[in-house]
């Protein structure tokens, strides 16, 4: 599905709601839309909101052999994908341009600024590390995906917890969650990414845009930071000028937005972990909101199974009795297998009763090929056995659709299609009547 | 019945706490979670809409489904999940209606404790229910577990689903109660398969009561 473009009079109205100061969802220019993290029943798993755009970050880790350049150091692995499901103009699969784009940026802001102490990932030097892999997918676009997928991505390394292991000798042993407790990732600072959209320029400026607005924009200025007022990453795209004192005033107020988003994170953070200790109910299934109309919950349910067994003896005292199985595979020559016996199978059977009793009704008892009037069996047996009604007679490959009374002209279509196939060798009607079959 | 057996059907023929929530994307059509127990799927869902040339079909709607796993690529078990999917909501999904149009499903698993496919087929029910297509009937999934004594567990964790003996799982349209999709795993007899199907039956009367009071409060004032 493409994209639903941009109209010229959408355009100018954002643009002029720019030059006033005013924007869609009524948010002054330095508001920031609000952060909503919710953390799923595993560790390493959160969902982050900024607005309704929604990331869901996943952290995952394995135990590999290490760079050889690097042989003391874990491996940190960054995925962003913008999931179908978010916009319906991103195709499953498909490295876009804005893609390559997120994913460097989402590389430079947590792996270069070192936030995860990589070397603690170690295990055995130069032969087994950890690979840490973050799994972020975007599940609804509207705006600012950089800023929302660095806060998952923070968050779910924060809550990740790797299996705890030792070192004996040669040997090395990965305990369980039940053995030993897991232990966290060792976290020096946790970047975030603002961005701020610019127009006209640069002299318009707009903290956290939005989908629509990220449309009109001119410019975007990226500026990863942690509380410590450390600037880990910037990056302006878009090739616009910008003057010293915009990019002053933009680091401010990063730092602001920063310091309350690092707060936010640690207060779910912390109450995730109260939950888990106490332990209450966490996950999914706490984040949706009780009080929504859009939401319903049940309790367990108890599903009454007492007599499901007569039940079911009944049905199958009902059913028609199943068809003989040949369980046991006839060997003839070493590699190859045979079920059941001779060519035909129990479908085949069905069908030549059925032709049988056709054959009865129409009191003929000869045919010129034995495989064409099985061929028309197959094609009738598919209408009700009410001899009434009219018979389609209809054979994809023959292009033949013949409509006809049978108890008056039956002689005649089969005369037609008798002398069509008598030519036809029994090889190349199999075939065909195989294929019929996948077709249907 | 003696009390311990009593005591294994409550545990074993009991549904993990359901919850939904519907119409909480903004940009798909139709969008719904569906959480059972620790598992939960997100649904997002688009069309009818604009289709590719090479999937256009002048009869019905083209229906795409497509599964997202959590960590990685999709690989071949998604791709089955996916075809399950697809035939089950080709059976529902009036598509004779919109020629000429592409529906595009997306299904986010966003985690996986047991039971993923009926997740995925109540989900998947949900969305096109919020995105308002035209359907012949509802339909629900149900995962049924044998274990080893033959006893039949509804709706198993992913540790009863590893411990049991076979696992089948159903979709079941809501007018007939009848099956429109049946997989399995493991090896059972057909006396097992049609008690699995009539306990599955069973369960899809409270899924689908589960459905229509979801819809009631959707569809309510307060």
């Amino acid at each position: 599905m493409r994209e639903t473009p941009l109209s010229n009079c959408e355009r100018r109205f954002l643009l002029r709601a720019v030059r006033e100061g005013k924007r869609l969802d009524g948010r002054q220019c330095y508001d920031y839309r609000n952060v909503r993290i919710s953390f799923g029943p595993d560790r390493g798993c959160c969902v982050v909101e900024l607005g309704r755009t929604r990331v869901l970050g996943q952290v995952s880790c394995e135990l590999v052999p290490p760079k050889p350049n690097r042989a003391t150091e874990g491996i940190l692995f960054f995925n962003l994908e913008l999931s179908p499901m978010a916009a319906p103009g991103f195709e499953p699969g498909r490295q876009s341009e804005l893609l390559v784009k997120l994913n460097r940026l989402i590389e430079r802001c947590l792996r270069n600024s070192k936030c995860i102490d990589t070397e603690s990932l170690c295990v055995v030097a130069g032969e087994k590390v950890w690979q840490i892999r973050v799994d972020l997918h975007l599940l609804n676009h509207d705006g600012n995906i950089i800023d929302a997928a660095s806060i998952a991505a923070i968050v779910a390394l924060c809550h990740f917890r790797r299996p705890d292991v030792s070192v004996q000798g040669e040997e090395v042993t990965v305990y369980s969650p039940e053995e030993r407790d897991p232990v966290p990732l060792s976290i020096h600072h946790m970047p975030i990414c603002v961005s701020f959209a610019f127009f006209q320029q640069g002299t318009y400026l707009l903290v956290d845009p939005s989908e629509r607005e990220e449309r009109v924009m001119d410019g975007l200025l990226v500026i990863a930071m942690n509380k410590h007022r450390e600037i880990c990453t910037i990056q302006s795209s878009g090739g616009i000028m910008l003057v010293m004192d915009q990019v002053l005033r933009c680091s401010k107020i990063t730092a602001v937005k920063v310091a309350e988003i690092t707060e936010l994170i640690q207060k779910a953070l912390e109450n995730d972990q109260k939950v888990r200790k106490e332990g209450g109910k966490f996950g999914f299934a706490e984040s949706i909101p009780n009080q929504k109309i859009t939401a319903f919950k049940m309790e367990s349910a108890a599903v009454d199974t007492n007599n499901v067994e007569e039940q079911a003896e009944e049905i199958i005292t009902k059913a028609d009795p199943p068809s003989e199985v040949f369980a046991t595979p006839i060997l003839h020559a070493p590699g190859t297998a045979q079920i059941g016996e001779g060519i035909e199978n129990s479908w085949e059977d069905l069908e030549e009763s059925e032709r049988e009793e056709e054959v009865e009704e129409e009191g003929e008892s000869e045919a010129a090929t034995s495989e064409c009037q099985r061929m028309e069996t197959e094609d009738t047996s598919t209408i009700s056995k009410d001899k009434d009604e009219p018979i389609v007679l209809s054979d994809s490959e023959e292009e033949e659709v013949v409509i006809l009374e049978p108890q008056e002209v039956p002689n005649k279509t089969r005369t037609q299609t008798t002398s069509k196939q008598e030519n036809t060798s029994k090889k190349t009607f199999n075939k065909r009547r195989r294929k019929k079959r996948a077709a249907r | 019945m003696e009390p311990g057996g009593a005591a294994m059907a409550a545990a074993g023929c009991c549904l993990r706490p359901f919850s939904c929530e519907r119409g909480l994307l903004s940009r798909p059509d139709g969008s719904a979670a569906f959480v059972q127990g620790d598992t939960s799927v997100l649904a997002g869902l688009y069309g009818p809409a604009e289709v590719r040339g090479s999937k256009e079909s002048p009869e019905r709607a083209t229906l795409e489904v497509l599964l997202r796993p959590k960590v990685g690529l999709p690989g071949v078990g998604e791709r089955s999940r996916e075809q399950l999917l697809r035939q089950t909501c080709e059976a529902v999904v009036l598509g004779a209606l919109h020629p000429r149009t592409a529906i595009t499903l997306v299904l986010q698993v966003l985690s996986d404790a047991g039971s993923l496919l009926s997740c995925c087929l109540n989900a998947a029910c949900m969305g096109l229910l919020d995105a308002g297509l035209p359907l012949s009937a509802l339909f629900c999934g149900v995962t049924c577990a044998l274990d080893a004594q033959g006893a039949i567990v509804l709706d198993p964790t992913t540790r009863q689903e590893q411990e049991a003996r076979a696992v089948l799982t159903f979709a079941i349209d809501s007018t007939e109660k009848k099956v429109l999709m049946a997989t399995t795993r493991g090896s059972c007899s057909v006396e097992e398969m049609q008690q699995c199907l009539v306990a599955a039956q069973r369960a899809a009367d409270t899924i689908f009561q589960f459905y229509r009071d979801s819809a009631c409060r959707r569809y309510s004032k307060s």
